[in-house]
């Protein structure tokens, strides 16, 4: 009997897991993809928001601004890129004044430190890019971005570090309510990696949570996932905007957001489109139209220097709060549903809360040896010299650029690939290192990348995949099929 | 960190830097050192296999791996230095001295800086991928670009998918086309979303229309389907603005997307080093001696302005060569009328886009692309508003160079004639 069984290995299940470690339990965390961070969390905005924007007294708001400290402080601990780089929310008409002082005073009922109104020449000062239009706006100086691949990938190694299970595509198909001889309730587990019994359940599972809270409750929930969808500029177009630049919703819309990210690129986002089908991470050409129309409203330029778009899912409940808690007519099954923005800020401190809920449940006690640092993959690119120096000293391949781009080398390949729940397809290594990320989107490294894959792995080129069960590159030998 | 110097450090041992290299050694220059990223020189070439490289340069139709050994062997013959495996990863520039920082790496000396008199930039191209070319859709595996997909075949002997839709004409596409067919895939269509081809007239003869593999002028892929690999593309029809035509999406059941859609030089060094660029190539502007914004700094090949054939690379890279080499000696004529080309009605850019008549040699190539296909027009060019010359064209396309070749004592005539400071050539398409 397993103690805690975490479905969903995304940002919200590590961060889970991640707390849980920290506990004398066995903790299973299940995901139907072959990695962590396949989800919700792997196609966001990244930002990690200072929390003005949700109502008070909302999950929302209180995960927001608890979060948004936690990220600063784990950064460190768990060293994944973080940069407080500060939110504006622009008016960009006279009439979006009077909305920019409700979300100053939303803000400070929330908590959200060092908010003010910037007047348009002081925002002009601070962000010489931004559109003229602009009125004035809301400064948000503890909003920031975060890569949230490594985030995720953070929280997952050092659970694991700490002996939590992963178990990667390995799809929940059902959960039995079971009582066990002594009275206990406890869960059956049916999936395709065979049944677990388990004495509780953590559903972290995105825009599918609604789906597994409902084999368990008679009180329903509903996710109407929606796609966002986003532009990705090149490194050249970075240095745009310093600030995350948000709009004011107006009767324009609900406006995109045009940020720099945490490595320097500039992304423009997302798109709010409701749909049906929760696999439906397709771009659509009137979606990235869009973008670059509504992106255009916020700064004076916007260069054309896209190179690539992706849409990711927002798992948005009915209810339109996060869905956090044990469930009343289940007891031992824990939610952690309907996460949507800001749940990428909020993780951290689910996570802890999560816990806490089943350390009290279980009665469970700290573990003495619990590592609380977890050191992640060196960056040959954003290295000082003699930090490269003594990377090269330890492994020769730290100088072998694999992806010119972003210059990431085979060293740090080879670490993502060896580390704790290490990379095992190509998006894996991309998402840990950066290789592929760049301006020529894996033409080169490719074909250098899936070697080092396959020969770490010990398998065949034909067997490396792109990220999914059926995701090959490779289709046989030239003229097999003459 | 080890510090060195040398006299003219080439980045890149591809087709330009090969050939640069060369050039510069037979000018005389002995302290010459190639950095090449890759685990061996030759660069692109050597995943081009098929033939028809060296037309130009030796007269005989060459495949691509034996028109860069050509080359290799008079490197080696001239027993100039090389270092493979070797990224260049910074490179700066001092007023002060006029030496060139060059930052490098390989994982047999780790990290290195070389001061060099000169440089010669030779970094290549890349290709323009999906995100660039804003095809919506899914993003499974099986989209590959045309190089990467010839690297897959052409070095590794495996096959990147087996029915295939390419997506642009330009040279690599239409080549991969036919050796997809040759190592057994189904190759559908080429979509090209210009109501013309990017690529040269010759390889649409060879490598489509004598497979029957349909040329599709202004259409473009609309949708991608497959989440895990590419399941089929939706093609659609465009309008004279580039834009699909609602009703005309056809569906075509493949597993693989080839791009081909244009080659953007990789200039991320030069913008290090602050080369004044060009936002029509995406190379740096040069003048007559191939001499980029920055002293001692030269470019040649596809990172100066992306070439139809190799042979017209070669023939630059040497020209760079022996300039890099002239720099070195300390050569320079300041003296003479400084001409500005200006492009225009149909034609995009030249290379180069200065002369110093000074420096001019005797007779001078200055190459350059149309925007458009044209049938029976003129190529005429003005210095100083004098016609120079007037060239009949039967046809000119803009997967094709073009190239004028400037005399020295006609450009002086009529520049010292004009008596003015700012001269100005022009080349224009003209009925």
């Amino acid at each position: 009997m397993i103690d805690v069984t975490i479905i969903g290995a995304g940002v919200i299940g590590s961060a889970i897991a991640r707390e849980l470690s920290r506990y004398d339990l066995d903790v299973l965390v299940l995901e139907k993809e072959s990695d962590v961070c396949e989800g919700t969390s792997k196609a966001n905005s990244g930002i990690v928001h200072s929390g003005y924007d949700a109502k008070p007294g909302t999950l929302k708001a209180r995960f927001n601004v608890e979060g948004n400290k936690l990220i600063h402080e784990l950064s460190k601990t768990l060293d994944f890129p973080f940069k407080e780089n500060g939110s504006l929310v622009l008016a960009l008409e006279e009439e979006g004044r009077k909305g920019i002082e409700e979300l100053l005073e939303r803000g400070k009922a929330n908590g959200v430190p060092g908010l003010r109104i910037l007047e348009k020449e002081e925002l002009l000062g601070l962000e010489p890019n931004v559109s003229e239009t602009a009125v004035c706006a809301l400064y948000a100086p503890t909003g920031g971005i975060v890569c949230p691949f490594n985030m995720t990938i953070a929280f997952a190694e050092n659970a694991a570090d700490n002996g939590v299970m992963f178990r990667f595509d390995t799809k929940v198909n059902s959960i039995g309510k079971k009582t066990s001889d002594n009275g206990e309730a406890y869960y059956v587990l049916d999936t395709t990696g065979g049944s677990f019994e388990t004495k509780t359940v953590i559903n972290a599972a995105g825009v599918y949570s609604d789906v597994f809270h409902n084999m368990v409750s008679e009180d329903k929930i509903h996710i109407n996932p929606r796609k966002g969808q986003y532009l990705l500029m090149d490194k050249a177009a970075g240095e745009l905007v310093k600030s995350t630049l948000f709009q004011l919703p107006s009767k324009l819309g609900k406006g995109v957001l045009v940020t720099p990210t945490v490595h320097g690129n500039l992304m423009v986002g997302p798109t709010a489109e409701g749909i049906e089908d929760p696999e439906d991470t397709s771009t659509t050409s009137e979606g990235l139209d869009l973008l670059a129309q509504k992106g255009a409203l916020s700064v004076k330029a916007l260069p054309r220097l896209t190179i690539t778009s992706f849409a990711g899912l927002r798992a948005h409940e009915d209810g339109g709060d996060f869905v956090i808690g044990e469930v009343k007519d289940s007891p031992g099954f824990i939610d952690a549903a309907g996460i949507e923005s800001p749940g990428l800020t909020a993780a951290p401190a689910i996570g802890a809360y999560v816990a806490g809920i089943v350390k009290d449940i279980l009665k469970a006690s700290e573990k003495k040896e619990f590592i609380s640092v977890r050191k992640g993959i060196p960056s040959m690119a954003l290295a000082t010299p003699e930090e490269r120096e003594a990377l090269i000293a330890s492994d020769p391949s730290y100088a072998h650029v694999i992806c010119r781009c972003e210059l990431v080398t085979e060293g740090e390949i080879k670490n993502a690939i060896n580390r704790t729940l290490g990379a095992r397809t190509v998006d894996g290594i991309k998402r840990r290192t950066r290789a592929g990320m760049g301006r020529c989107q894996t033409g080169f490294c490719l074909a250098r990348t899936i070697p080092l894959l396959a020969q770490a792995l010990g398998v065949d080129e034909e067997q490396i995949r792109k990220s999914g069960k059926g995701a090959y590159y490779i289709e046989g030998k030239i003229k097999d099929n003459l | 960190m080890t510090d060195r110097k040398a006299d003219l450090i080439i980045i890149g041992g591809g087709p330009a830097g090969l050939a640069a290299a060369v050039s510069a050694r037979k000018e005389g220059l002995r302290d010459i050192l190639i950095l090449e990223r890759d685990t061996r020189l030759g660069g692109i070439l050597n995943q081009c296999i098929h033939n028809g490289f060296g037309l130009h340069t030796f007269k005989e139709e060459l495949t691509g791996p034996e028109y860069a050994a050509r080359f290799i062997r008079q490197a080696e013959e001239e027993k100039i230095p090389y270092m493979l495996d070797t990224m260049v990863i910074d490179i700066s520039f001092d007023p002060e001295t006029g030496l060139k920082k060059v930052t490098a790496m390989n994982p047999g000396e780790g990290i290195f800086t070389i001061d060099a008199k000169a440089v010669i930039l030779a970094m290549g191209c890349r290709e323009r991928p999906r995100g660039a070319l804003n095809i919506p859709g899914y993003r499974p595996a099986g989209i590959y670009s045309a190089g990467t997909a010839q690297y897959y075949v052409n070095i590794e002997g495996r096959m990147p998918g087996k029915k295939v839709v390419i997506l642009g004409s330009g040279d690599i596409g239409l080549i991969m086309a036919r050796r997809m067919t040759y190592e057994g895939a189904k190759v559908l269509c080429v979509a090209e979303l210009q109501p013309y081809s990017g690529g040269l007239k010759r390889n649409i003869v060879q490598c489509l229309d004598d497979f029957d593999i349909p040329l599709l002028l202004s259409h473009t892929v609309v949708d991608i389907k497959g989440k895990e690999r590419v399941e089929g593309v939706t093609i659609a029809e465009v309008d004279e603005n580039r834009k699909p035509i609602p009703g005309t999406e056809v569906f075509y059941e493949c597993d693989t997307l080839m791009l081909s859609c244009g080659l953007i030089p990789e200039n991320e060094l030069s913008n290090k080093l602050g080369v004044k660029m060009n936002p029509v190539t995406n190379g740096a502007f040069v003048n007559e001696s191939l001499e980029t914004s920055v002293p001692g700094v030269f470019a040649c090949g596809n990172v100066l302005h992306v070439h139809d054939l190799v042979d017209y690379v070669s023939g630059e890279a040497a020209t760079a060569g022996k300039n890099a080499a002239a720099y070195i000696r300390g050569e320079k004529n300041e003296e003479g009328a400084v001409i500005n080309i200006k492009t225009e009605n149909g034609v995009r850019y030249s290379v180069p886009s200065t002369v110093r008549t000074g420096n001019m040699p005797d007779t001078l190539t200055v190459r350059f692309r149309v925007g458009n296909e044209y049938r029976d027009t003129n190529l005429a060019v003005y210095l100083d508003g004098k016609q120079l010359m007037r060239l009949p064209k039967r046809v000119m396309a803009p997967g094709e160079m073009e190239q004028i070749i400037l005399v020295k004592s006609k450009v002086t005539d009529i520049v010292s004639e004009a008596g003015t400071a700012d001269h100005e050539l022009v080349i224009r398409v003209e009925d």
